[in-house]
């Protein structure tokens, strides 16, 4: 879901900058008041985890592939703002590096996969763990919010091709959130695999507030 | 985590950038999908603003595509985790309370 240049009018990609900076400006200041010794390390391994799972495609449908996101699972380990700092990192290096996602459009690309990602499906997740106890209430919440947060992602992305006269909402919406509604599925599955990973062998790792 | 758990996390991560990542899909992704069968693809053929060393993550100079695949996830994978862990630990240095 990584925007290329060409995609977003100005009109779309400079408040996306704005929003992008402005935001990661705020979770570096949280993050530095609550971050943990422990999670340091786990900010470097979990942002490597995430680059290497994108570049796993899975094939979805008809000729059509998807790839982990990894948004919510970050943020399930790290708290959604460091987690959002880490995907932002990897959308960063992979737009510099590899050329993968525009760079006028990084800071639309950091709102949908970054911000959308960790918050939404951090917020989806806790409340699911508060409702649902145990590792099944963590699997679950974390499972909904990953498949949840992807199909946002995607909807936002379509709703920044309308805005940008690219593709109007009634044809970009359902194709775009259509589309994701499978991928979430991976995304879902992935995110369940390694978070039970996890519980087995680290539980503590998990974010704790 | 101690020294093995990190080192255990950072050779999964890349055993899946550099063993798997050649077999993953060829196939567009959904964005890239929607933009073909909505014809608005050709829209990103434009000059890039900026021209990535590694671009579609292939690492030059290798005859082998698999390869050149595998080694460009290797080094994206070092990279970033040397960003994500380097940038956790100026948080923790700078703002030590």
């Amino acid at each position: 879901m990584h925007i290329p240049d060409g995609f977003l009018s100005a009109g779309t990609w400079v408040p996306g900058w704005i929003v992008s900076v402005g935001g990661l400006g705020l979770c570096i200041k949280r993050v530095s008041s609550i971050l943990k010794d422990k999670m340091v390390p786990l900010m470097g391994v979990v942002s490597a985890f995430v680059f290497a799972a994108q570049m796993l495609n899975f094939p979805v449908i008809g000729g059509t592939s998807g790839h982990l996101l990894g948004g919510a699972l970050a943020a399930v380990l790290l708290g959604p703002c460091a987690g959002a700092i880490v995907i932002a990192v990897v959308l960063t290096v992979q737009c510099i590096i590899f050329q993968d996602g525009g760079l006028m459009a990084l800071g639309v690309n950091v709102f949908n996969m970054s911000f959308i990602g960790a918050f939404l499906g951090y917020y989806i997740y806790r409340f699911i763990k508060s409702v649902l106890r145990g590792n099944a209430g963590i699997l679950a919440g974390a499972a909904i919010a990953a498949w949840l947060s992807v199909v946002a992602a995607s909807s936002f992305c379509a709703l920044e091709l309308a805005v940008s006269g690219i593709s109007p909402l009634r044809v970009a919406l359902p194709a775009m959130a259509g589309v994701h509604a499978l991928i979430g599925i991976g995304e879902a599955l992935i995110t369940c695999f390694v978070l039970s990973f996890v519980l087995k062998v680290r539980p503590d790792l998990l974010y704790n507030e | 985590m101690n020294k093995k758990e990190i080192l255990i996390g950072l050779f999964i991560a890349l055993v899946l950038a550099f063993v798997l990542s050649p077999f993953a899909s060829p196939w567009p992704d959904g964005l890239e999908k929607v933009a073909e069968d909505k014809g608005f693809i050709a829209k990103a053929d434009i000059k890039p603003v900026l021209e990535s060393p590694l671009p579609d993550y292939v690492w030059p100079g290798l005859r082998s595509e698999k390869l050149a695949t595998s080694f460009a996830g290797i080094f994206g994978t070092l990279l970033i985790f040397g960003i994500g862990y380097g940038l956790a630990g100026l948080f923790r240095y700078f703002f030590k309370t």
